[in-house]
């Protein structure tokens, strides 16, 4: 047991490095795919809600599709498919293209799903709201700005939060496509690398970053959630 | 010359007739109760008033401005709907206040957006908003709000709301304030403070129409009563013709039914 722990203190700092690397990959692919996703799935709730039937039914299935299906199938199909069939590789090469591809994936994957979130948001929102604010002499635009969004906002924050949560975590399946995330680092060190081989508590270690970083979400969260309590 | 004219007003819902041939008058400053049981009608003729539904045909004209004609286009376009509007006001019955406002940005807030039309907007800014908040306090005060003003809906009691909602109204001045069951959603030890200020505009001369299940209250504060059965104005005259010598059957079988019923 000392022994082994003695060994860990010693690899430690190569490990903790290449870690570190590993997860700033994995917060890139979290941030891109927020900021992808966010305005899309607005877009796609449009749609989904449009007044213009077959783009409304189109919408809805590809958001099905996308939903009723995994995510590492996506990404392997979105990754590979382009060269494999089209023969060319619109991704780039290297790690570049591997993380151009999955953050196209991970942006269409949670835009369907925010989609959804906001579209039950903005139909959630009663009639009488819009019908109070024309009656005042608002206009459409004032409405949906000064009157819904609010009420739309405080109706997403926690489903939205939901799904921040299990986006950190959905990063690790990245490592399918061997893009170079945390897990993909922390495996490494299994095979060998950097003069450490046959070691598995860097994949455990690994872990811990995701502990931390959802903690450090649900708070920021839990601070927005509370921001918004001064209405119901 | 009468302010309001209806003429006419016909509108259907799909297959069915929901209002069937409305018209009448109001004249500057009078109060209108419109009475009658549940699905004949009277929603409908407040948003058609208010422009919230369509009529299929008829007209609505304010003084000599006619403001709906169903066989004129002009009339119809969404631009001048939008101030057109503006003639009516509509208390609803179960308020619709904005949740994220305080009572005080509830009774203001359609008007700022308003001030940001008038041509000397910008160099007026900060007066034109003064103005707007003292008015919109005074109005607060006059529905009994006064310690109420900074406090958001869902710390208010429903006929606390409901006279917010009645001021945030009041604050644009219509021509003529509409009331939809202003009590139908509230606790019945309620119902009476709000009964007391639409009594008190009353008093002020402002014009209205109040639909009401109060039946007491429609006869004591209006002038004219309407009584609506199947979508057709089935009677209307004063409050004594209406309630004390009512000429048709309907009306006096829904009378009766109301004051048995309590
Ligand atoms: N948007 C609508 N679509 C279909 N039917 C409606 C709609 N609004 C009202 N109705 C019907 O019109 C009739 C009159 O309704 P309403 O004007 O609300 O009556 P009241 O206010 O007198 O109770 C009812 O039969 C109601 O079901
Ligand atoms: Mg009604």
């Amino acid at each position: 047991m000392q022994e082994l722990l003695a060994q860990i203190a010693e690899q430690f700092p190569i490990v903790f490095r290449s870690l570190n690397t590993g997860f700033g990959q994995t917060l890139r692919l979290f941030f891109v795919t927020l900021l992808g996703a966010m305005p899309l799935g607005l877009v796609i709730s449009f749609g989904s809600m449009s007044r213009f039937k077959p783009l409304k039914w189109l919408t809805r299935m590809v958001v099905g599709v996308i939903r009723g299906t995994p995510l590492m199938i996506q990404l392997l199909i979105f990754y590979y498919f382009p060269g494999l069939v089209l023969k060319t590789n619109i991704w780039g090469s290297g790690e570049a293209g591997r993380f151009f591809a999955a953050s196209i994936a991970f942006i269409i994957n949670y835009a369907c799903y925010f989609s959804e979130i906001y579209r039950g948001g903005i139909q959630g929102i009663p009639v009488g709201q819009e019908e109070a604010g024309l009656v005042l002499g608002m206009t459409p635009m004032q409405i949906f700005f000064r009157v819904k969004l609010m009420q739309m906002i405080k109706r997403i924050v926690p489903p939205m939060s939901n799904e921040v949560i299990t986006l950190v975590k959905d990063t690790s399946l990245a490592r399918i496509i061997a893009l170079q995330e945390i897990i993909w680092a922390g495996q490494a060190f299994m095979k060998g690398s950097q003069g450490i081989s046959g070691a598995i508590w860097p994949l455990f270690f690994t872990g811990v970053y995701y502990l931390v970083w959802n903690g450090v979400m649900s708070w920021l969260l839990g601070k927005l959630e509370q921001k918004l309590d001064y209405f119901r | 010359m009468s302010i309001l004219q209806v003429e006419n007003l016909q509108k259907s819902f799909g297959a069915t007739k929901v209002l069937d041939g409305i018209s009448f008058t109001m004249e500057q400053g009078e109060v209108l109760s419109m009475i009658g049981s549940s699905g004949s009608g009277k929603t409908t003729l407040l948003r058609c008033l208010n422009f919230l539904e369509r009529p299929d045909s008829g007209r609505i004209l304010m003084g000599d401005e006619v403001l709906f004609d169903a066989s004129d286009a002009r009339t119809l376009r969404e631009s001048e709907i939008r101030k057109k509007r503006l003639h009516f006001g509509l208390v609803f019955q179960n308020f619709n206040l904005f949740p994220q406002y305080t009572a005080l940005q509830n009774v203001m807030l359609a008007k700022e957006h308003l001030a940001k039309e008038r041509p000397d907007y910008k160099a007026n800014k900060h007066r034109i908003h003064q103005e707007i908040e003292e008015q919109a306090r005074d109005l607060l005060v006059q529905m009994g709000l006064k310690d109420r003003m900074q406090n958001h809906p869902h710390q208010l009691s429903g006929g606390q709301c409901q006279r917010v909602a009645i001021a945030r109204a009041l604050n644009l001045q219509p021509d003529i304030l509409c009331f939809d069951e202003p009590t139908s959603a509230l606790d019945p030890e309620l119902t009476g403070e709000v009964l007391r200020v639409i009594r008190e505009l009353a008093d002020k001369n402002t014009t209205m129409i109040i639909v009401t299940h109060e039946m007491s209250f429609a006869r004591d504060v209006a002038s004219k009563v309407i009584f609506m059965d199947d979508g057709r104005i089935c009677e209307m005259g004063t409050p004594q013709e209406v309630f004390e010598n009512p000429q048709q059957a309907r009306t006096k079988q829904f009378l009766s039914n109301y004051t048995s019923g309590r």
